[in-house]
């Protein structure tokens, strides 16, 4: 067996050159952003699992208002909605229970021993798992567009960029700060996001005008980014036919204010795993 | 502030403890139970100890992955606690077994992605992985997804993994366990000569294996319930109990709590599984009373069915500082 040269052989051991700061931010992240977005190109049971699914409940209502013969808007809401399931499925699958599994299989100490941040990592996760989301949703634009031939006039594309980019800012933010709750509480937090799976699809409006819910449901549902991502992006395409809950402007504020929220507090719950980490020597192994 | 290298060891302990609550409210496990080493840049520094002894746990302290209960440690001159994101820029760590990587990526993408969390430059990271990968015996197998690999060869790829970063430091945390003979052979002669042709790098290793640290280390800790019992080079630990002959008997029928014969300490080992006998070590000063010494094992109705002898060894030290084996009965768990 031979050992490389030519790195630093017969040097002082000072540091390799290597990059610091910001740069080592931006390089960590990309690179696992990297691994996320190969790895949807290689699994391609992902893409059964990820995008022929998640859009059959779409289908399902847009075939039922076909059946009661609702206004035609009423499948272009299913549609929405059905494009933002893909979104949350990842966020919460994808990103919250990241951090669990990479302590399943031991890779978290490798993660919490290297010199880059681990915001790093998580926002290189959330990076790549919306990437990877994104080609899978145009799996439900297909379906809508051409199976369903729904009608949508965004007023502006760069409006329409711009609320899908707060929602997912908003929505994936959110997945790395459930990613640290999830290797919190382990088993428990899974379950716990099992139990609320069901009533999240149901308040965030994903397949009816949220309107229906009346006022109490559409103040709780007000609080969930998904509800007003799904709500912003609607009025966007459907103009009044969105039924909306609040003011586009007002949704497009509160997303930004989530997104930067629930990023403040994915930094403050990694800091604060890492401290019960090394304070009782636990979540950085798999048996722990 | 950063610290002038000459003047500050590669590592430095004080005092190092670390406590854990016990499971269900079952008391406290010490550890560390306060370790002082000085480790020079350059060295190959082994942790030699039975399981439960306190290595790995010294180890994820100065890979800042663990707080110590008290006590100060320091790695390239940095406070392991204070100053974590310094100390992790000079670091690197590879524990035998681990799973490194993703499935569905090829080992060269691995190890690449390895090299920009440690932030690498483009220039550098391509040619160091291909280089690291022929050494390591991989290069055939750099396109192929990891979960395709044998056990073995991710545990190369894994080695090959703490090293991307060119570390200043390197933590080695039983880096063969369960290798074949031949690879852990190889792996640790690519060690040696990494750290031959690289002025001032440093290697701890933590093992379970007498021979590795016999033939890596320039230098041993013996620890042994979190504590160091001994610290020299493995020949000043060989003088230190050479003289005598060194005995290894197969016996059968060993009564309950025997430590000693005729007031010669004796280190019984585990029992053979399909032989039922035990192994028995000790050592005798003086040849000449072996035969008396089997005559009193077998009054006391031990029958010996194999007697062997041998040159002083790293275990025989071991065993005279810790007062048992490797693998001997009562080395915790």
């Amino acid at each position: 067996m031979k050992t490389p040269r030519g790195d630093t052989a017969g040097a002082a051991p000072a540091l390799a050159v290597r990059h610091t700061g910001a740069r080592l931010f931006v390089q960590a992240m990309l690179a696992r952003a990297h691994v996320r977005i190969l790895g949807s190109l290689r699994e391609p049971t992902w893409i059964v699992s990820d995008a022929i699914f998640p859009n059959l409940g779409m289908c399902a209502f847009v075939l039922l208002y076909r059946a009661l013969g609702a206004p035609r808007s009423y499948e272009a809401l299913a549609v929405v909605g059905g494009v933002l399931t893909t979104y949350w499925l990842n966020v919460v699958w994808g990103m919250g229970a990241q951090l669990y599994w990479e302590k399943q299989s031991g890779q978290l100490q490798l993660y919490f021993v290297a010199p880059c941040s681990r915001m790093a990592i998580l926002s290189g996760m959330a990076i790549g798992g919306l990437v990877a989301t994104l080609l899978r949703s145009l799996v439900g634009v297909a379906i809508g567009v051409w199976v369903f031939h729904i009608e949508v006039a965004p007023f502006s594309p760069w409006v329409l960029a711009g609320v899908f980019l707060l929602t997912m800012v908003a929505l994936y933010a959110l997945g790395m700060m459930l990613s640290s709750v999830f290797l919190l509480f382990g088993r428990e937090a899974w379950h716990t996001a099992n139990a609320l799976q069901e009533p999240v699809y149901f308040l965030s409006g994903l397949y009816f005008p949220i309107r229906s819910l009346g006022a109490l449901g559409m103040a709780a549902a007000g609080v969930l980014p998904l509800t007003l991502g799904t709500d912003a992006l609607r009025q966007v395409l459907m103009g009044p036919a969105a039924q909306g809950l609040l003011p586009l402007p007002v949704e497009a504020a509160a997303l930004a204010g989530f997104g930067v929220l629930f990023l403040w507090l994915a930094g403050r719950a990694l800091e604060y795993l890492e401290a019960l980490s090394k304070r009782e020597g636990r979540l950085t192994q798999r048996w722990q | 502030m950063v610290p002038a290298r000459e003047s500050t060891p590669a590592v430095e302990t004080r005092a190092l403890r670390r406590v854990f609550k016990g499971s269900r409210g079952s008391g406290e496990v010490v550890a560390l139970a306060g370790i002082d080493l000085r480790i020079e840049h350059g060295e190959v520094f082994g942790l030699l100890g039975p399981n439960g002894a306190g290595k790995t746990t010294c180890i994820k302290i100065l890979n800042t992955l663990l707080y110590p209960s008290s006590g100060e440690a320091r790695v390239a001159g940095h406070d392991v606690v204070r100053e974590a994101a310094e100390v992790r820029r000079r670091i690197a760590l590879v524990s035998g077994g681990e799973n490194a990587g993703y499935g569905i990526l090829t080992v060269r993408e691995c190890l690449w992605m390895f090299s920009q969390f440690y932030g690498v430059t483009s220039a550098e990271a391509g040619p160091r992985v291909d280089r690291l990968l022929a050494a390591v015996g991989l290069s055939s197998l750099a396109g192929t997804l990891i979960n395709r690999l044998s056990t073995g060869q991710r545990q190369r790829m894994n080695f090959a993994r703490g090293f991307v970063s060119d570390p200043e430091i390197l933590f080695l945390d039983e880096p063969t366990l369960g290798m074949d003979v031949n690879a852990a052979r190889e792996l640790r002669e690519f060690v040696m000569t990494w750290v031959r042709e690289r002025e001032g790098r440093t290697v701890l290793l933590t093992t379970h294996y007498m021979a590795e640290a016999d033939q890596m280390c320039d230098r041993i800790a013996i620890i042994d319930h979190g504590l160091v019992r001994a610290c020299d080079t493995p020949a000043a630990l060989r003088r230190s109990v050479e003289g005598g002959q060194h005995v290894e008997l197969e016996v059968l029928g060993v009564p309950e709590g025997l430590s000693e014969v005729d007031g010669v300490p004796i280190a019984l080992g585990a029992p053979h599984p399909e032989r039922g006998t035990h192994t028995i070590k000790l050592r005798l000063s003086d040849g000449g009373r072996l035969p008396l010494l089997l005559r009193s094992l077998e009054e006391r109705g031990v029958a010996v069915r194999g007697v062997s002898t041998r040159e002083t060894s790293l275990e025989d030290a071991f065993i005279a500082i810790v007062g048992r084996g490797l693998d001997d009965t009562g080395a915790g768990s």
